[in-house]
């Protein structure tokens, strides 16, 4: 049983589709980037995950879960997927501290100082230990998306989704935050990523997925999107990324 | 020129000023401040709910409350609010709610229609990536309302929301027409019974002046302290 997997899915924003028949599926320590133009779906679909976006059409599980049934407790499932967004979303008014073990104790049900515990060792290995009492604005771009993902992980997910992780960052705080990701994808966990990081999808991905206009164009193994894509618009995209 | 006036009439009734007069007016300010902004909030939830009879409902009452003079809905409550009493607890007679609980119940409810669109417009400046992090991390819609949005609305709207109660703290002085001893209600009863108009009149505006700069200067210190860092 795969991880995720997402079959049929089409969306729609009153009559324009903004999804159409996506279909594919995560395996368990699987790392799959998601790539395409911008306004291509790429992380409306990342979000049907979780269910942030609801589906019209199509069926989503995870861990064998329906997402996309009324049935479903959804902050139960929530809390087992981890999820990273573009723009960090720290709570600005809570500190570090609290900004990890928040959910820890309110949805787990965790201890105070238990979630503290756990927190501060998600903290330490993405190296902001000694920033455990600050507020989220007093931490430049890429120690906040690194906050957010120990955030993520304290919750100790099943997967983890990014939703173009690096895209707000300056260029020289991209690095720190693709390397959490890659140690992340080394220790084997579930992860699907929205991304223009073609370096990072090279080194790290199994496959690839290239979205245009909301159809899932090309869904290949890595060496064989890099290698010869097969539809004209993703060798495009790729000539585009790759020599700018 | 102040030859005629005798300022000795307050220094005299000043204990009645202000242990009836001003007790009774901070004790209705606070209890509205809190009343007021709690069903505020809920109203403000209620109109910005995807549930429609909620937001129909919530969108209803503010926009009665706004469009009606607060005098008139003075009047309205003091002689509602007994039937309503009446009609909940099942009792043949209208039930006496006295004074100061009458005004309790229609400042707050007058009130809360005002706070209430404050709240939606604080709600409403919360990114919706805020409550995306929060769903996301397995938070229920009251768990995220609670612990994420309105801490952030609260602390964007403060010099709002103190500039509301300003005006609703100088309007507790309107329970007049219900002839209650407020502050300004015990100044004019002085008044009346020495004929010391001036002197009375011109001290309780200089107390409400007082109070107003006072409070100002509080909430700014502690906008200052819950202040987000960004």
């Amino acid at each position: 049983m795969a991880m995720i997997e997402i079959k049929d899915v089409s969306k729609w924003y009153g009559s324009f589709q903004v999804l159409t028949d996506c279909t594919t599926s995560v395996e368990k320590g699987e790392v799959i980037v998601v790539c395409g133009p911008s306004g291509s779906g790429k992380s409306t679909l990342i979000k049907t995950v979780n269910a942030l976006e609801p589906v019209q059409k199509g069926d989503i599980f995870v861990d064998g879960v329906k997402v996309n049934d009324p049935k479903t407790n959804l902050p139960k499932l929530r809390a087992r997927v981890g999820m990273v967004f573009q723009h960090f979303e720290l709570f600005p008014h809570l500190t570090v501290r609290q900004n990890l073990s928040l959910a820890q104790t309110l949805v787990l049900g965790r201890a105070q100082r238990e979630a503290d515990e756990r927190g501060l060792r998600y903290l330490d290995r993405v190296g902001l230990a000694s920033h455990k009492d600050k507020f989220p604005g007093q931490l430049s771009g890429g120690q906040q998306q690194r906050v957010a993902i120990a955030r993520a992980l304290s919750m100790d997910p099943i997967c983890m989704l990014f939703d173009e992780p690096t895209s707000a960052l300056d260029p020289e705080m991209i690095n720190e935050v693709l390397e959490v990701m890659q140690q992340l994808a080394t220790e084997g966990m579930t992860m699907m990523v929205v991304t223009h990081e073609m370096g990072f999808a090279n080194r790290v991905a199994n496959r690839v997925i290239f979205m245009d206009a909301g159809h899932i164009v090309e869904d290949a193994p890595k060496a064989e999107f890099f290698g010869k894509p097969r539809s004209e618009r993703a060798q495009q995209f790729l000539a585009k990324i790759l020599h700018h | 020129m102040f030859g005629q006036f005798d300022f000795g009439v307050i220094t005299r009734n000043l204990p009645y000023l202000i242990k009836v007069g001003m007790m009774f007016t901070l004790e209705l300010t606070a209890l509205v401040i809190v009343l007021g902004i709690v069903f505020g909030t809920l109203l403000a939830m209620m109109r910005l709910s995807s549930i429609r009879v909620l937001s129909a409902f919530a969108t209803a009452y503010i926009n009665l409350m706004r469009s009606v003079p607060l005098v008139l809905v003075i009047f309205w409550f003091y002689f509602l609010v007994p039937y309503i009493g009446a009609w909940i607890i099942r009792s043949p007679t209208p039930v006496r709610v006295g004074a100061f609980l009458s005004s309790v119940i229609t400042y707050s409810m007058f009130e809360a229609a005002y706070y209430a669109e404050i709240m939606r417009a604080g709600i409403q400046s919360i990114p919706r990536g805020q409550v995306w992090a929060g769903y996301a991390l397995g938070l229920n819609y009251w768990q995220s309302m609670a612990r994420i949005v309105l801490p952030q609305a609260f602390r964007n709207m403060v010099p709002i929301l103190l500039t509301q109660t300003i005006v609703m703290f100088q309007d507790t002085s309107l329970v007049y027409v219900l002839s209650i001893t407020d502050f300004l209600g015990a100044a004019s009863k002085i008044a009346e019974r020495d004929g010391r108009y001036v002197e009375l009149y011109i001290f309780a505006a200089v107390v409400y002046f007082v109070i107003c700069v006072i409070i100002s200067v509080l909430v700014r210190r502690l906008q200052r302290r819950i202040a987000v860092i960004r």
